[in-house]
């Protein structure tokens, strides 16, 4: 017992970083997520192409080869130096997911029921006025539970971020287990619940967003 | 003689290599009330949905008050038209669907209110008011804070009728309002268009298989075949002493 309590003190100092990650992470994804979920709609064959190559290459290739990339190869190959782990990891993790949740967000609007944009149109409006007010709305009623889904996913990829010497829980943990060799189960069980617990109010709240998006959409 | 609202000039539609409208003349006149009938295929609902700018015709003209409403001039020569010219003119026109197709996420006074706030940028509390005085109209002030799912289909097909009449069109199309409904809420419907129709001076252009109801608020009636318009004239003319055999045809399965 007093040994979990000790791991968990050791752990704990790694998650403000997990934490803080998360958080950056999830709004950078969700932002990309939006943008170009919307830009792939586009009626430009350009845009629509453009947008549609990051999300494969993102889609395509592996979070940590990506957070490698990021890493080593670019200040190397272009001498610009991306700033802290911090911000390369969040940039990593962001743009992956993003590229995830733009297939989200396109999947959704395309699913709202075209009776509501020829509605929209006997109503006399203008194409961003049905997206505003009547499709994006339905949509993003639809988004709600992927969107909470991805967002564990992406607690879940924070701990990558280990790998790039980022003090996150896994962090902590690692060196704990190569100090005290003998208490590594031990200390991964720990590592687990730590992940789990901040899982917990995620996961309440994707089920809070499936409740929502089953009311007030038209498919 | 008054000038018609709206002109077909030998309007063509094809879907890919189907030509499902192959010629349409017709003039709508203000306040006037047209029935159209016609089997299924016929090219009934293509006709109203290309004057809501739904679908684009292949060939001919569509005058909304004296306006070319798919073509504009641009550098001396006429062009497809965008949206905003198609907005400029649309404004007149409003649609009933056959699915209601109403906003699930809005209620019904909500459903209402959206497009003369946001279209026409109206001031919120007069657009309320109006809202109101409509829903109480076809008969649903007190649900006017429920959603669409709260409705029965024919509710939500008054609904649909009020959240039209608040833009105040000229010109209003109705595509088969009743065909999804259970029989026994036709009446209700029908009978709010009835007072619509006799009471109000706009325009109307109503798709419908409901022969009793046509003729009692219909000025004139067209009978549509294979994409044509195969015959036209007083609802009584057409639809009670109609000479032609594919009208006779086609009326027969409604008797019986
Ligand atoms: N978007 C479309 N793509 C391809 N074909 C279409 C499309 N819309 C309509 N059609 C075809 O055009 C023809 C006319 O259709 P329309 O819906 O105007 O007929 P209608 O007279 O309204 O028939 P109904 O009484 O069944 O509603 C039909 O053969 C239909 O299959
Ligand atoms: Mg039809």
């Amino acid at each position: 017992m007093e040994d979990i309590l000790s791991i968990s003190q050791e752990l704990s100092r790694g998650l403000f970083v997990t934490v803080s990650i998360l958080i950056a992470s999830s709004l950078l994804a969700y932002f990309m997520g939006f943008i170009s979920g919307l830009l792939r709609l586009s009626k430009y064959t350009l845009v629509r192409k453009l947008t549609g190559f990051y999300i494969e290459v993102f889609r395509g290739t592996s979070l940590i080869v990506q957070l490698f990339w990021l890493y080593y190869a670019i200040p190397m190959l272009f001498g610009i130096p991306l700033g802290s782990n911090w911000i390369i990891g969040v940039i990593a993790i962001g743009l992956n997911y993003g590229a995830y949740l733009s297939e989200v967000v396109r999947g959704s609007v395309e699913a709202v029921d075209n009776g509501q944009t020829e509605a929209a149109i006997a109503l006399n409006m203008s194409s961003y006025q049905k997206m505003r007010y009547i499709i994006l709305p339905q949509a993003i009623r639809m988004m709600l539970p992927e969107f909470g889904n991805y967002t564990i996913q992406m607690l879940k990829g924070t701990a990558l971020v280990s790998l790039i010497s980022l003090n996150d829980i896994l962090y902590y943990g690692n060196i704990l287990r190569s100090s005290n060799l003998s208490q590594a189960p031990l200390i991964y069980l720990v590592i687990l619940i730590f992940y789990f617990v901040l899982a917990l109010p995620l996961i309440f709240l994707t089920r809070k967003a499936e409740d929502i998006s089953k009311k007030g959409v038209a498919n | 003689m008054t000038k018609p609202i709206v002109e077909y000039k030998d309007v063509h539609k094809s879907f890919g290599d189907v030509e499902v409208l192959k010629g349409i003349d017709l003039d709508i006149f203000p306040a006037e009330k047209i029935a159209v009938i016609g089997p299924s295929g016929s090219g009934k609902t293509t006709i109203i949905r290309m004057l809501m700018t739904l679908e684009e015709p292949t060939d001919g003209d569509i005058i909304v008050d004296g306006k070319n409403l798919w073509k504009m001039e641009k550098n001396g020569k006429m062009v497809e038209a965008d949206e905003k010219h198609l907005r400029e003119i649309r404004g007149d026109i409003g649609m009933v669907f056959q699915h209601f197709n109403l906003f699930p996420h809005m209620t019904i006074l909500e459903n209402c209110m959206t497009a003369p706030i946001h279209v026409k940028g109206e001031n919120k509390k007069e657009v309320k008011q109006r809202s109101i005085d409509m829903l109480e109209r076809v008969g649903l002030g007190d649900k006017i804070n429920n959603y669409p799912s709260q409705l029965s289909g024919g509710q939500k097909q008054r609904v649909a009728m009020a959240r039209a009449l608040v833009m105040r069109p000229k010109i209003m199309l109705f595509d088969e309002v009743t065909s999804a409904l259970d029989p026994e809420l036709v009446g209700e419907v029908l009978e709010v268009i009835r007072d619509i129709a006799k009471n109000d001076d706009m325009a109307m252009v109503l798709v419908t298989h409901e022969m009793d109801f046509a003729l009692d608020v219909a000025d004139k009636v067209l009978f549509l075949d294979d994409g044509v318009i195969a015959e036209q004239g007083s609802a009584s003319d057409v639809i009670e002493h109609s000479e032609n055999p594919r009208v006779q045809e086609f009326l027969s399965r409604f008797r019986g």
